[in-house]
């Protein structure tokens, strides 16, 4: 069997990795070479499964509690399982409390823990939540990893997007491309940006609780860290606006004020493809799957959404076979 | 019966359409809360994209009154701008008239709400102004030409419920005739109970229930305080008193026994 996958963000990739692992057949057809267009290029790169819960359905918790392990052993050291660390400012706390009866799996923290876990943030938060068992990883060397992986497996990239007449079945992973040509498909926008300074080191996700304006930090190492992400009720990928690059400024500045000085090295946005109840779906129409609707989450979901897809590609070979 | 700019209304709850964990279960707390009402922002989901609002389209298909609101709006012309926007995207004149004088608290700015107000009413707008439970500032927007009021019952989103009752009291007394929606502080179902049997004539909420656990539960539960709190309005309460009353007649009774 040949399969033909149709878009290479980060679901595709791993649609790409669980057929080649059986053995079938793959090409991926790219829409513009790199990443640049994908969602994925934007994500956080958080295995927060368990912090997600907190305003996701619970089967974001049950399918996305395999993505650690499945990311690290398909890409060995791209995943640090250093958890995720949520505070609040001081007049905020109930809003942790509110995040701690939404969510499982973590530990409260006091002063002297956050300190032990994160040094640069001692004195400056009076408790915490600890997710000790969340990871997370850097999406662009991931995917430019897993890209690579699939290429010394023989998995074929071609730059355009044919009808994929000459495969036996074709898997559309183009994420918000469908935006209007699948029915109850939404764009949400994500704006994040990139800070660089050499004067706050973390070692994990840090999420800093906002009644308003929700932020996280994700350190890439080398003083790199990524900030993001609004959540906007439309597909409009332009650039960020003055006011979302304030807010999350601000947020990091609440943080820490070192970020005041830090270095703006990058703004970017992200549309995320998500349907009505904001979880993805996998189905299967003929000889085409879908996969789509990872809203914001794309690292998360994709192993588990891949393995799927991948069930569905093989078994009716199978029966067919059979008969 | 619930009239609004000569809407007649079945349900006196009103909801927001912000910060639900999904699309889905903002639809499931519309449909569970039976409200006829719901109020969208205007301010960021207008920036544009392939889809032309996808958000809005979403919030028609509800099918039920839409009253758009100027969210985030902090000076007169802003709010004013956005109110002529939220006009030709909804095809309402209604309008949740908000104008923020302080950025963190998000208090209203009453002056410059006044002032929108006229400008807003005189041009056609049915304005359904988000106030502080100040009466002067709710007579002045009467003048104004409001004819609907939404006084807080504490800041937005703080969830403390009533925090000055008799400033509610003296409002709902000075305005007998005026629809009064409690707007903003609204926690917890037993808040909303609260402000009805001060004869409010409906409640406006949305982070109590959009930040629930479960939002289309909690939608219902307000419902349902709402309508009892309206009912023991309508019933006629008993004034608390500093002594015991017995609820069965003691005389003729047998005090032997």
């Amino acid at each position: 069997m040949r399969v033909l996958i149709k878009g290479a963000g980060v679901a595709g990739l791993c649609l790409a990795h669980e057929l080649s692992t059986r053995g079938i057949a793959v090409t991926v057809a790219e829409r513009t070479p790199g990443f640049a267009g994908a969602a994925s290029w934007f994500a956080g790169g958080m295995l927060a499964p368990w912090c997600e819960r907190e305003s996701a359905e619970e089967a974001v918790l049950t399918k996305g509690v395999g993505a650690i392990d499945w990311w690290d052993d398909a890409l060995p050291g791209a995943v640090s399982r250093n958890g995720t660390l949520v505070v609040a400012p001081p007049r905020d706390a109930g809003e942790l409390k509110r995040f701690a009866s939404r969510t499982s799996g973590f530990d409260w923290l006091d002063a002297a823990a956050i300190e032990r876990l994160e040094p640069a943030l001692a004195g400056r938060f009076r408790e915490a939540l600890f997710f000790p068992g969340e990871a997370h990883l850097d999406p662009r060397l991931a995917l430019s990893q897993l890209r690579q992986k699939l290429a010394d497996r023989g998995v074929t990239f071609i730059a355009e997007m044919g009808d994929g007449g000459e495969h036996d079945l074709i898997a559309d992973c183009t994420g918000a491309a469908r935006i209007g040509a699948t029915p109850g498909l939404r764009g949400v926008r994500g704006e994040m940006l990139y800070l660089r300074t050499g004067e706050v080191e973390l070692s994990r996700p840090v999420r800093l609780i906002h009644p308003r304006i929700p932020l996280y930090i994700v350190p890439r190492g080398d003083g790199l860290f990524m900030c993001g992400a609004t959540m906007i009720e439309t597909d409009d990928g332009g650039p960020i606006t003055a006011r979302s690059l304030m807010e999350l400024l601000n947020a990091a500045y609440a943080l820490h004020p070192a970020f005041g000085e830090a270095r703006l090295v990058e703004t970017g946005t992200g549309v995320r493809p998500g349907f009505a109840n904001n979880l993805p779906r996998v189905t299967r129409a003929g000889q085409v799957i879908t996969i789509n609707g990872l809203y914001r989450h794309g690292f998360l979901l994709s192993p588990a959404l891949a393995a799927e897809a991948a069930e569905l590609a093989v078994a009716p070979a199978l029966k067919g076979d059979a008969a | 019966m619930l009239t609004l700019y000569g809407q007649d209304l079945r349900s006196r709850l009103l909801l927001g359409t912000a910060r639900y964990p999904s699309p889905a279960a903002l639809e499931d707390a519309v449909r569970s809360s039976g409200t006829e009402i719901v109020t969208v922002s205007l301010r960021r989901e207008t920036a544009g994209g392939r889809q032309g609002g996808a958000f809005f389209e979403l919030i028609r298909a509800l099918g039920v009154h839409v009253l758009p609101n100027t969210a985030g709006c902090h000076s007169v012309s802003e709010a004013v701008l956005t109110a002529k926007m939220a006009r030709e995207v909804f095809g309402t004149n209604w309008l949740k008239l908000e104008v923020i004088g302080h950025h963190d608290t998000l208090q209203p700015d009453v002056f410059a709400l006044v002032e929108a107000a006229r400008i807003l009413s005189d041009e056609g707008f049915e304005v359904f102004p988000y106030t502080t439970d100040d009466l002067v500032v709710a007579e002045r927007l009467l003048e104004a030409g409001c004819k609907v009021l939404m006084p807080w019952c504490a800041p937005i989103g703080s969830a403390m419920g009533p925090q000055n009752i008799p400033a509610l009291r003296a409002i709902r007394a000075n305005f007998p005739d005026v629809p009064l929606i409690v707007d903003a502080g609204i926690g917890r179902p037993s808040h909303a109970t609260t402000v009805m049997e001060l004869g409010f004539d409906a409640v406006l909420l949305n982070t109590a229930v959009a930040g629930a656990a479960r939002p289309a539960l909690m939608a219902s539960a307000f419902a349902a305080a709402i309508d009892a709190g309206r009912q023991a309005f309508e019933a006629g309460m008993l004034e608390p008193r500093d002594f015991a009353v017995p609820s069965t007649p003691v005389i003729g009774k047998a005090v032997f026994a």
